[in-house]
Order: structure tokens, then C-alpha cells, then sequence
């Protein structure tokens, strides 16, 4: 987990729907081998920043990975380039299996010999979809559908990964499950940034974290610093 | 029985033109929840450009399927991409207005250079044979036979490719399918190039079994095609294949012991019940819930 280069860096970012503006100039860094997250309330802006990141949205500022400008680099090639989200609401595809959910993601892979392994590592990681692979994803139970998020995320093999809410809707053994299976998929290389209600958990397994409030960076720091934040605590970790 | 027999075969025959067309309906209706209401006009598009290949370029049989296949696909891509890819985020009803008025296009676009029926010259040698009472021509085992191969084939495609899972991803819900790195637009190109390339194909086999044309002649065969899809379960592959065999039977059966000009009548009757009993068709369901 060494800090390396500046992996994803984002300038100015402004996201507006119609008149509504979302996210309202905010910059910040994620270098190789971290996990960074994102907290902040309902309606702060955190799914609309990642939605910028990976391609799904227009916006103005600047966004640079590899040191590579993002602008205008359509979703899939987004993919293709190395970074994977897990999106809100986990997005699986009901009327797939599991291993064609998880087929689906290798899309823009070539190195088709590698594929094996990495299904097996999928497997490892969750053995329970190991048991279900040709059952129909919209038949998994919502802890089930979170782990194929995560393992679809792994098929395509990026550099990066961003998810959104993996806690939404589970149950605090589940929850503890996924974040540990997070910090193990970091240990193996790949940098993670996070988006995440549950700060409390959130803020242990991150080295940095920002705290989005109404579209802009109220307060940023170290994992163990914001945890130790007083402001923090009261807004976001239940005082 | 040889009677049965007969009319079996004569169903088949129908119902397979029905359900290649119904099933260029269903994988449009699938992945963009829209009507391809032109579709019935691309057959009659792929039924021309037999027409023209076999009697100006006097290609045989299958150069002459090629090319009303490849051609009408062509056309398929170049409509969805201009016509109706603007309109994805419009209300539905504007995307089925255009779909109608690019119909109304393609059909005067052909009475431009065919103000007349036109005769399809032959392009299967028929031969007809009777086999325990039942005739049986070379042309009607053609048709039942190319049918079935490409409707094993697209089944192939949609179950076991990757292109085909995609189809069916973005039939599920198409805002995450580019998160899986794959080109929304590049599958939904693919899914118009096939499902219209069946169309076209309906087009040459009807063409070579009743060999006067006309350019409106994808009007009629469009709305019964539709309608078998909507039978089958429109959006179900497997749905839109038995539904045109139905439509076929019920239209043979029909005109066997009625006049026909109750033919249409009572074959939409009975179809218009059953969708009484099933309103999502036989093979559909009612769209699952998604949180
Ligand atoms: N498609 C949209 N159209 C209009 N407004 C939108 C749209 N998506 C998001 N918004 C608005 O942008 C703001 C930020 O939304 P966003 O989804 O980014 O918040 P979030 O921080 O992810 O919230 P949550 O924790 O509830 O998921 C909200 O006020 C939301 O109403
Ligand atoms: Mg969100």
C-alpha cells in the first residue's frame, strides 16, 4: 500500500442538472496503492462525482488520470483505460447469471488466458457465488448482488475502483464482510475510491477522506484524523 | 390426415416468414422498449432488392438472400442511427411517429423506381413432389428450413455470445452496461443490423413463394408480424418465433374451412383472446421489479 503517483486527479469539478448544481468546484487527489473516500450527507454530490469520473455525465473542470485528460472519453474506453465502479444501487443485470454477469465485465479485456485465474479469485473471494453461478442475478439476495458488483469490478480488471454506497442496505456482518474484501482487493494493488454513507467504517479502512457537504469539501485529512474530528462526529459518525 | 397434414406444412411455410419478421419487432422493442414501426416496410425492402438482384444481376439464390439480408441491415443501422437514436431520450410517442413516417418513406422511396407490381423472376427450381397424399415443394422445405437455421442461430447469438448477453444486459437496464466497458451504441447497432437482416430475409422468401411485388406490401405482413410478436411475448426471442408459427396456423386453418375474406377477421379474433387470458403474451412476463 505505498503511495506512489497521483493516480486520478480532479480540478474545479462542477457537475449541474439543469439548474441544479451538484457538485460545485471541487478538487482533489487519489494517489496509487490508496483508498480514498467520499462522505457527506444525502444529496451531496458524491454519486454525481463519480458519475463525472467514469464518463456517465458532462461536466466542466478538469480530470486526469494516468495523467491522461478524461474529458470527453467516452464510458466504455473509461472502462477499457483501468477504472471499474461499482455503481449505486449495485446495477446488476436481473436477467443474466451470475457468471454472465460476470463475463459481461472482461468486454474490453483482450488477455483471455488470464480470465480463468481471475474467476477463480472472484470465487475465492465470495464463495457463495462460486455456489450460484448460473443462478439469475435478479434472484441473488441484495448482499449476494453486492458481492457480484464487486466481482464484476475485479473482471474488468482495473487500476482503480470506485464504488458507491457498497454498504447500502446490509446487514453489519455483511458490511464488515465487503470492507474487509475491499482492503484485501487494495493490498493486492488496485487503488479504491469510495463513496460511502457509513463513515464510521469508511473513514477506518481509508488512508484519506474528504467530507462533501451540499456540493463542495467542508473538511479533508488523514482516516484517523476526520474519525478524531469533532465536526465530523456529530454530522457524519453519530456525535 | 393428409389433409391435416397438408395444411400443417402450408402453416409452417407462413408462420415461418411471420416469425422472422416478428422477431426483428421483439429484439428492437427488447433493448429500446420502442416499436420499429418501419420493420414491415424493410421487408418489403429486402423483398425489392431480390427483386433487383435477381433480375439485373441474375445472381442465383443465396448471393441474392446475401444481399437483401446485408442490404436491409445496412438501411436497419443507418435508420436507428439517424432516425431514431436522437430520439432515445423523447417521449415514446415521438420515436413510433418517426418510425411510421420512415415506413411512409421507404414505401414511396420504392414506388418511386416501382410505380408497378413487379414479377420476381424464379430463383429455386421447383420441384413439387407427393409424398402419401401431401404435396411437398423444394421451395416450401427452403423456406421452412432457412428459417429454422437462422432462428437457431440468433438464438445462438442472444444465449451464448457475448454480443448477445450484452443485448440482453442493456434489454435489463442499458444506463450501466457502458460501466461494464461495453459501447452501448455499438450493440444496439448490432441488434437493429439483426433483427432487420431476418426482416430482409423474410422478404426474399416471400418474394420467391408469391412473386409479385409491390411497395406496400410490408404494410399488412408488418402488423400481422407485429402482432405475433405481441402474441409470443414482445421482447422474447423464443416468444416471437411462436407466435409467427401461431399466426401462420390460425391464418391456414382459418382459410380452410372459411371464406376468405374472414380469414384476417377471425385469426385476429382469436389472437386478440388470447391476449385476454395472457396480456403479456405466452412467453412474456410481466417486467420484474427493480429496486
Ligand atoms: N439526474 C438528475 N437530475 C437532476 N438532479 C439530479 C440528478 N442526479 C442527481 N441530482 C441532484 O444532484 C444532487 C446530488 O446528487 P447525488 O446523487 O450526487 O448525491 P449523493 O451524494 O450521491 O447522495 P446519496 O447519498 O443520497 O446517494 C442532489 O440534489 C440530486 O437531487
Ligand atoms: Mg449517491
Amino acid at each position: 500500500m505505498s503511495q506512489g503517483n497521483v493516480l486520478l486527479s480532479i480540478r474545479d469539478l462542477t457537475i449541474s442538472y439543469g439548474n441544479i448544481m451538484a457538485v460545485k468546484g471541487i478538487s482533489f487527489d487519489v494517489y496509487e496503492g490508496e483508498i480514498v473516500t467520499l462522505i457527506g450527507a444525502n444529496g451531496a454530490g458524491k454519486s454525481s462525482t463519480l458519475r463525472g469520473v467514469s464518463g456517465l455525465i458532462p461536466y466542466k473542470g478538469v480530470i486526469t488520470f494516468q495523467g491522461q485528460d478524461m474529458k470527453s472519453i467516452p464510458a466504455d474506453k473509461i472502462v477499457a483505460m483501468g477504472i471499474a465502479q461499482v455503481p449505486e444501487g449495485r446495477g446488476i443485470f436481473g436477467n443474466l447469471t451470475v457468471l454472465e454477469n460476470l463475463k459481461l465485465a472482461t468486454w474490453s479485456r483482450k488477455d483471455k488466458h488470464e480470465f480463468p485465474k481471475d474467476y477463480q479469485r472472484v470465487f475465492d473471494i465470495f464463495p457463495r457465488l462460486s455456489e450460484r453461478q448460473g443462478q439469475l442475478g435478479g434472484t441473488l439476495s441484495g448482499g449476494e448482488q453486492q458481492m457480484l458488483a464487486v466481482g464484476r469490478a475485479l473482471m474488468s480488471r482495473g487500476k482503480m475502483m470506485l464504488l458507491d454506497e457498497p454498504s447500502m442496505g446490509l446487514a453489519p456482518v455483511l458490511v464488515r464482510e465487503i470492507f474487509s474484501v475491499l482492503r484485501e482487493i487494495n493490498q493486492a494493488g488496485t487503488t479504491i475510491l469510495l463513496v460511502e454513507q457509513n463513515a464510521n467504517m469508511a473513514l477506518r479502512i481509508a488512508s484519506r477522506g474528504y467530507v462533501l457537504e451540499t456540493g463542495v469539501i467542508a473538511h479533508t485529512g488523514t482516516g484517523q484524523k476526520l474519525l478524531g474530528d469533532p465536526r465530523v462526529k456529530e454530522a457524519y459518525l453519530g456525535g | 390426415m393428409t389433409y391435416i397434414l397438408q395444411q400443417g406444412l402450408n402453416s409452417l411455410q407462413l408462420g415461418s416468414i411471420y416469425a422472422l419478421i416478428a422477431l426483428g419487432y421483439t429484439m428492437v422493442y427488447g433493448i429500446l422498449t420502442m416499436i420499429n414501426f418501419a420493420h414491415g416496410d424493410l421487408f418489403m425492402v429486402g423483398a425489392f432488392l431480390c427483386f433487383l438482384a435477381a433480375t439485373f444481376l441474375h445472381l442465383p439464390f443465396v448471393p441474392t438472400l446475401l444481399i437483401a439480408m446485408i442490404g436491409v441491415a445496412l438501411i436497419g443501422v443507418v435508420i436507428e442511427r439517424f432516425a431514431y437514436k436522437p430520439l432515445r431520450q423523447a417521449p415514446r410517442v415521438s420515436a413510433i411517429i418517426t418510425a411510421l413516417g420512415v415506413g411512409i418513406f421507404l414505401e414511396n422511396f420504392t414506388l418511386v423506381f416501382a410505380p408497378y407490381p413487379q414479377h420476381v423472376p424464379t430463383l429455386i427450381k421447383n420441384t413439387t413432389w407427393v409424398i402419401g397424399g401431401v404435396s411437398v415443394s423444394s421451395l416450401q422445405l427452403i423456406i421452412i428450413a432457412l428459417s429454422l437455421v437462422l432462428m437457431v442461430l440468433l438464438d445462438f447469438i442472444v444465449r451464448k455470445t457475448m454480443v448477445g448477453m450484452a443485448m440482453r444486459a442493456i434489454s435489463w437496464d442499458k444506463t450501466i452496461v457502458p460501466l461494464m466497458g461495453i459501447p452501448l451504441n455499438l450493440v444496439i447497432s448490432a441488434t437493429f443490423a439483426i433483427g432487420t437482416s431476418l426482416g430482409g430475409a423474410a422478404g426474399v422468401m416471400y418474394a420467391l413463394a408469391f412473386p409479385v411485388i409491390d411497395p406496400y406490401m410490408g404494410i399488412m405482413i408488418g402488423w400481422k408480424a407485429f402482432i405475433a410478436a405481441v402474441v409470443g411475448g414482445i421482447g422474447n426471442i423464443r416468444g416471437a418465433m411462436i407466435g409467427g408459427f401461431i399466426l401462420g396456423g390460425v391464418e391456414i386453418l382459418v382459410a380452410a374451412f372459411l371464406p376468405s375474406t374472414y380469414r384476417d377477421f377471425v385469426a385476429f379474433t382469436l389472437l386478440l383472446i388470447l391476449l385476454i387470458f395472457r396480456p403479456y403474451g405466452i412467453l412474456g412476463k410481466p417486467r420484474p421489479q427493480k429496486v
